[in-house]
């Protein structure tokens, strides 16, 4: 380990994130013909630099004569994020470089600089910092929706954003301060340093009461953005968790919330992007759940799921996207009857839906179930039951709605062309992926943070996945006349920030302008008042004949006036005299 | 972005009155597959209520039940027309 006081830096400590800023950089200068090629090649780059970092500190940074930065660290758990990141780059660049304005690419590289920064960042400030460049791109990507919804939604996604940085930053501030270290290590939420952490990071991973922020903000984005927005927030959120609080048990009851409001409200949805979206908030529920049980197998089960989740879940976007795309619709009411121009997208959808389904050979069965494992391994009963029916939960919100409406349904009348190549070779690849960590999950356990002692296939278990979801697609079936998509939205949490804000401010307007009436009556009451009063004792307007005036302000006779004056002199003097 | 020069083809094999039957045949098969493998196969209870064939089925069913249950009860509650925040800037 190197420790570094002077300008000098050694190579080791640069982080692979600058890869993707300098790539970030250049995209904008370069032409039609060498963006691909900086698209493509700057997350390969990333990987390889990422597989070159060893375990342990690569360097520190003497920070403020103080504080010890350490830029790089390197961990099994920190490059698995890492690598499904740049995996997740590459895919999205591929899908995206076509169609994606200059500053949406630009923009993405440095959002995903920020997370595999974060992966790798071995001290609370230098996370803090990767943090907020996510935060900050990841905005400028809302924004590149192009509608005022989305410029709207930019803003609340911002907001929610940078406050949850402050609160982190707050959190981080109080570590400071109660033990002097900057150190990256596990905690629990004890007091209220360890509190504003964690509910700085949970903001991000998108957990209740403010979950609203993804679904209101992801599919406001384009048709590519959502393919990056998807991937990194929320699961760099589930990464900084993994590292700081491991095993806190408040996770389980926050992740079990979040994995039934992302089902129920995917259920009540109508747009398919934001039925994805609900179901971001579910999948990661089962992962928080997860660092809640803390065990080695759910801890790599978190991990591994992470790691299938961004792949399917991106390629669900992207499924989405390219409806978007040929069509310009992404709602289920007008969507239906596409597979018979677009196969290959809905072959993909399929694939996608199945691995989040956790259906046998895709990557869902060989990751979620870890989680479902580790919660029989801790006797923890109702978390095993509520997992496993939000298995079956899944199947019908994300596993057959999705593609049910989108593609097949009713015949909209809508004949789109099928995703163009390069869109096609992301979608291939993504679907692989699925399919591969799916048959071959040794390739994912090999590279999980604890050894993995655990069989995914053998046949109780794939009978009983198989009952469960299978009749889980009957029972959807069966209900679906009591599914039929409204042209309608879903109140979330949002409604407090969106609608109850603007009650609150009217409400409060309400009151001062009450307020200010009830005053200025009582100001000109009291005016009216004192002026009656003063006219009647001290004075009247001049012209007003001297009889008539009030009686400090009338004329008085000299006589009068000598009296006055004899009789108070004479009173001094005997006072002067006593 | 509807490509006109296609046919408006309501003749698709998968929409047909028969396939859509044998599908649905076939689906029931599959169904009553996975549940006689329940028998064959024992079940792996963890907790001593999930170890009798059949279990899966039945639980994901009624779980899938109370979700969509609970889902249309909420949305009567929660629904909204689309123009609740402000008019659509969509199509």
């Amino acid at each position: 380990m190197k420790i570094i006081t002077g300008q000098m830096i050694v190579i080791e400590m640069l982080s692979p994130a600058l890869i993707l800023i300098a790539a970030a950089i250049l995209i904008p200068l370069s032409n039609d013909r060498m963006k691909p090629l900086i698209v493509m090649a700057a997350p390969l780059l990333t990987l390889a630099a990422i597989w070159q970092i060893e375990d342990g500190v690569q360097g520190s940074i003497l920070f403020l004569d103080y504080y010890m930065l350490e830029p790089v660290e390197g961990s099994p758990l920190r490059r698995l994020f890492a690598t499904v990141f740049a995996i997740m780059v590459f895919f999205g660049g591929l899908f995206a470089y076509r169609i994606a304005s200059w500053h949406e690419l630009s923009a993405a590289f440095v959002y995903a600089a920020g997370a595999i920064g974060v992966c790798f960042a071995g001290d609370l400030i230098t996370l803090f910092l990767y943090w907020e460049l996510m935060a900050i791109f990841s905005t400028v990507i809302v924004w590149c929706g192009g509608t005022p919804g989305a410029r709207d939604a930019g803003i609340r996604y911002a907001i929610m954003h940078l406050l949850g940085g402050v609160i982190l930053k707050v959190g981080i501030e109080g570590i400071v301060v109660s033990t002097g270290s900057i150190q990256i290590q596990p905690m629990l939420a004890t007091d209220f340093s360890t509190w504003m952490i964690l509910i700085g990071i949970l903001i991000n991973a998108a957990a209740p009461p403010v979950s609203a922020w993804l679904s209101d903000a992801y599919p406001e984005s384009s048709v590519s953005g959502s393919v990056f927005l998807s991937a990194f927030t929320t699961k760099t959120a589930v990464l900084a968790l993994l590292l700081l609080f491991p095993g806190e048990p408040i996770l389980i009851g926050v992740g079990l919330y979040m994995i039934m409001h992302g089902i129920i409200f995917a259920l009540l949805e109508n747009d398919a992007r934001r039925i994805l979206a609900y179901s971001i908030v579910n999948q990661v529920g089962f992962m928080v759940c997860a660092v809640g049980i803390g065990t080695q197998m759910a801890l790599n089960g978190a991990a591994a799921h992470a790691f299938a989740h961004i792949i399917y879940k991106a390629l669900l976007f992207m499924c989405a996207g390219v409806v978007l795309y040929r069509t310009g619709k992404s709602r289920c009411t007008d969507l239906g009857g596409l597979y018979r121009t677009m196969p290959f997208t809905t072959i993909c959808a399929i694939i996608g839906a199945l691995s989040i389904s956790s259906f046998p050979l895709t990557s869902g069965f060989t990751t979620k179930t870890m989680i479902s494992q580790a919660a029989i391994d801790e006797g923890y009963m109702a978390v095993y039951f509520l997992l496993t029916a939000a298995s079956a939960g899944v199947f019908l919100h994300a596993g057959i709605k999705f593609p049910w409406f989108v593609f097949f349904q009713k015949d909209s009348g809508l004949r789109p062309k099928d995703a163009s190549f390069n869109m096609k070779l992301a979608m291939a690849g993504c679907a692989a992926i699925c399919i591969l960590i799916g048959v071959f999950p040794q390739m994912l356990y090999g590279l999980l943070p604890y050894d993995v002692d655990y069989v995914a296939y053998y046949p109780a278990k794939v009978v009983f996945y198989l009952q469960l979801l299978l009749f889980s697609g009957l029972a959807f079936f069966i209900l679906l006349p009591l599914m039929q998509r409204t042209l309608t939205i879903s109140l979330d949490t949002d409604w407090v920030w969106r609608h109850g804000g603007r009650l609150l401010a009217n409400g409060l307007n309400t009151v001062v302008e009450r307020f200010t009436a009830v005053k200025n009556r009582l100001a000109t009451k009291t005016i009216k008042t004192l002026s009656y009063l003063s006219d009647r004792y001290l004075g009247q307007p001049h012209k007003a004949d001297s009889e008539e005036r009030s009686v400090f302000a009338r004329s008085w006779t000299i006589g009068t006036t000598a009296l006055w004056i004899s009789g108070l002199l004479s009173a001094y003097v005997l006072a002067y005299y006593l | 972005m509807t490509d006109p020069n296609q046919k408006q083809s309501d003749d698709h094999w998968l929409v047909r009155p028969t396939t859509i039957r044998n599908i649905w045949i076939a689906g029931i098969c599959v169904l009553l597959l996975t549940l006689l493998a329940g028998f064959f196969i024992p079940t792996k209870g963890y907790f001593g209520i999930d170890d009798w064939p059949g279990f899966g089925a039945v639980f994901g069913f009624l779980c899938c039940l109370l979700m969509v249950l609970f889902a249309k009860a909420l949305g009567f509650v929660l629904k909204r027309d689309e123009d609740y925040y402000g008019a659509d800037d969509r199509d």
